[in-house]
């Protein structure tokens, strides 16, 4: 029998007791209810999540720094570096050629120092940091008050909205525009002449013994006071990279060739003059084109000794927990499925009985054993099709009912309401193939049977 | 009973075919070693007692039952030795059944009846349409036709079950008491129109009947059985 005239014959015996087989599809649809629901609560949370991750614009991003500055966190890594100490440092060289790997836009030094904004003849202390110019896209931009920076080394400064308070606190917002002052500490090298000065002096020893070394040591510098004018272009309420970089934690913006321009002292300066180079970057930040080719650039950066950190390093073990929590949800969802797959079992179980005769009809004018157990087997199948469409459409509702709720304790605790319940659609079609899939399954006995049936014992006269 | 004259050609023809059923401790021997031959075109009615044997010979010749042993050929083929997938076969397009108790599938109405066995044989559908109307007009039904087996009468509802087991075109038709829940004038018109249909096709015809005035008028030659064997004896009822 062909595949559609077997379907219309299968949907026209569901017909004919539509009460049954009509308990029997909601029952399925209860279990792909329930299924969907746990699932796209799974996908939801990951969802929103991964979006927190994104919306910090780090996924494209790899944190470089030296091994002299921080031992790595893993354990076996750390054993192989041995000596620290000869590990490269993260100076312009190493920037330039970071800056020339491939898929690599920009190289962007971390530069957080103390500063002071003199405005009103008031001062205000807070952290400075900068911005490179690809940090518009970032989503703490998306409120912006004022402008960007229009240059990367434009004298301009983006305020947050706290520290603006602190400034004027009747009327942050009338600060765009305005010139305020920065008192910051610039980084002055020693002059050559003034070495001695800035050598320790280890007096009553041989200068013979320690000569060569000591004159790689001439290392030192100043810091001097120094202001800036700056005109404030904007203000943003939250920090950008969701707080989670050294950047973020500050609370006036410049932008980044600005503030290197302005040579500011930085605390890593210190550590730079202890160790005896010049001056080196504590962090730089590599952006990388796709996010899909960080782990390539994380590996080559990694050759060249340095040590480096994405955010891919932590949502690999987040993937992990996702999966597991899938899981479990999958298999709370499965078992209302299970118990369905009982009731098609039984329903069908029922309508071989009921059909016998029918069945043996069916044989003698021509079906084979094979005809009927496919005919059994399309009636399970349309009763789980049916089934997975009920309950896709039920599993929605109740999702929408999760959002509800969620939105209503959301902004009861005064939290902006995100979805935590998302139905995707290949959620969509793989739980109406489960559906199906699964009551193909519960037709195998009930099928069986009735394939195995005795036409002559089912048509005596009686 | 190897009684085929030469030249022509048997339709049916068994070779002591034996169906035993175990029952209890016991066996029963339902055919018992049945050697016949019926000519095709051949109108022929078996009769016999209850338990005589009689409908499972039938059911052999139907490919609904398999033989103990022996072998049942319908034109040239043996049943016997055909997997069950070959049997499906042979009864959807060798072998038409009409049944005492009409057993049409009662949810579906007149049309979808005569045409399952058109589903089962893979018949295009636009074909199968036509071939409905053309087995229902054979038949004497032209109305009615989307009406529900139990809205008809009984005569009616065999005439439904006969273009049914016609829909297929079969070249035997085998009908296990056509006539039982029939009042007489209806059993009539229905052996009447079996008739027919099988001279203007040449459809060879077996029918097991316990009515043998019926028999002997509508039927050309009559096998009796008893105790699943033949009684031998005058057969030929007529020319």
């Amino acid at each position: 029998m062909k595949g559609h005239d077997m379907l219309e014959l299968a949907v026209r015996n569901l017909r004919q007791s539509k009460l049954r087989n009509g308990l029997t599809t909601v029952g399925i649809s209860v279990g792909v209810a329930s299924l969907v629901a746990m699932l796209s609560l799974g996908v939801g949370l990951q969802q929103l999540a991964t979006r927190r991750l994104a919306g910090s614009g780090m996924f494209d991003t790899v944190f470089v720094t030296s091994k002299q500055d921080f031992r790595d966190f893993n354990r076996e890594e750390e054993q192989k570096d041995q000596h620290p100490e000869s590990a490269p440092v993260l100076d312009e060289p190493a920037r330039d050629k970071m800056t020339k790997l491939r898929y690599v836009t920009e190289v962007e030094p971390e530069i957080r120092v103390m500063g002071e904004i003199v405005y009103g003849g008031q001062t205000h202390f807070g952290f400075v940091t900068g911005l490179p110019m690809s940090a518009r896209e970032n989503e703490a931009f998306d409120n912006l008050q004022g402008k960007f920076f229009s240059r990367s080394d434009a004298p301009e400064v983006i305020l947050l909205n706290d520290f603006a308070k602190e400034l004027e606190p009747q009327n942050p917002k009338s600060l765009l525009g305005k010139e305020v002052t920065l008192r910051y500490g610039e980084h002055q090298p020693l002059a050559a002449d003034n070495e001695s000065t800035g050598r320790p002096q280890f007096s009553g020893e041989p200068s013979a013994s320690n000569s060569s070394s000591a004159n790689n040591d001439s290392y030192g510098f100043s810091v001097v006071r120094k202001t800036q004018p700056l005109k404030v272009v904007g203000i943003i309420d939250e920090e950008p990279y969701g707080g989670l970089r050294t950047v973020s934690r500050g609370r006036i913006f410049l932008p980044v060739d600005l503030t290197q321009n302005l040579n500011m002292a930085e605390f890593s300066d210190m550590r730079s003059s202890l160790r005896g180079h010049g001056r080196t970057y504590m962090t730089l930040t590599v952006r990388v084109k796709d996010p899909g080719k960080v782990a390539q650039v994380q590996d080559q950066i990694k050759q060249m000794g340095f040590r480096t950190f994405s955010i891919m390093d932590a949502t690999k073990s987040l993937r992990r927990f996702f999966t597991v929590l899938d899981l479990f949800l999958g298999i709370f969802g499965s078992l209302a499925l299970a118990v369905a797959t009982l009731a098609i079992i039984n329903t069908l179980v029922m309508a071989v009985l009921e059909r016998r005769r029918e069945i043996g009809v069916m044989k003698a004018i021509g079906a084979s054993d094979g005809d009927v157990k496919r005919l059994f087997f399309a009636e399970a199948g349309a009763m789980g099709f049916f089934g997975g469409v009920l309950g896709i459409a039920l599993g929605f509702a109740i999702g929408k009912a999760i959002n509800v709720g969620t939105g209503i304790y959301l902004r009861n605790h005064q939290l902006p309401a995100e979805p935590v319940w998302i139905l995707p659609p290949w959620l969509i079609g793989a739980a109406i193939a489960f559906s199906i899939v699964v009551s193909l399954l519960a037709g195998l006995y009930p099928a069986g049977r009735a394939a195995k049936l005795d036409p002559v014992q089912t048509l005596k006269y009686e | 009973m190897n009684s085929s004259s030469p030249g022509t050609l048997a339709a049916v023809r068994t070779e002591n075919v034996c169906r035993f059923y175990a029952m209890g401790g016991g066996t029963i021997r339902a055919v018992d070693g049945v050697s016949l031959s019926i000519e095709r075109g051949e109108f022929v009615a078996l009769l016999g007692q209850s338990g005589s044997g009689k409908s499972t010979l039938l059911n052999l010749l139907a490919g609904l039952d398999r033989p103990t042993s022996g072998s049942v050929l319908v034109n040239g083929r043996d049943l016997a030795k055909m997997s069950s997938e070959e049997l499906a076969r042979y009864r959807r397009n060798d072998a038409g059944m009409v049944f005492q108790a009409f057993h049409l599938i009662p949810t579906m109405t007149i049309t979808e009846n005569v045409e399952l066995p058109m589903r089962f044989a893979e018949v295009e559908r636009a074909e199968r349409a036509q071939r409905v109307r053309e087995s229902l007009e054979r038949v004497g039904l032209g109305h009615r036709l989307q009406h529900r087996p139990s809205e008809l009468s009984g005569g009616e509802q065999q005439r439904v079950s006969l273009a049914r087991a016609l829909a297929n075109r079969p070249s035997l038709l085998l009908a296990d008491e056509p006539t039982g829940n029939l009042d007489s004038r209806t059993g009539e018109d229905i052996l009447n129109l079996i008739r027919d249909v099988s001279l203007s096709l040449g459809m060879t015809v077996v029918m097991v009947t316990h009515e043998r005035a019926l028999a002997e008028r509508f039927a050309q030659r009559l096998i009796f059985l008893a105790d699943g064997k033949l009684i031998p004896g005058p057969q030929e009822v007529r020319a």
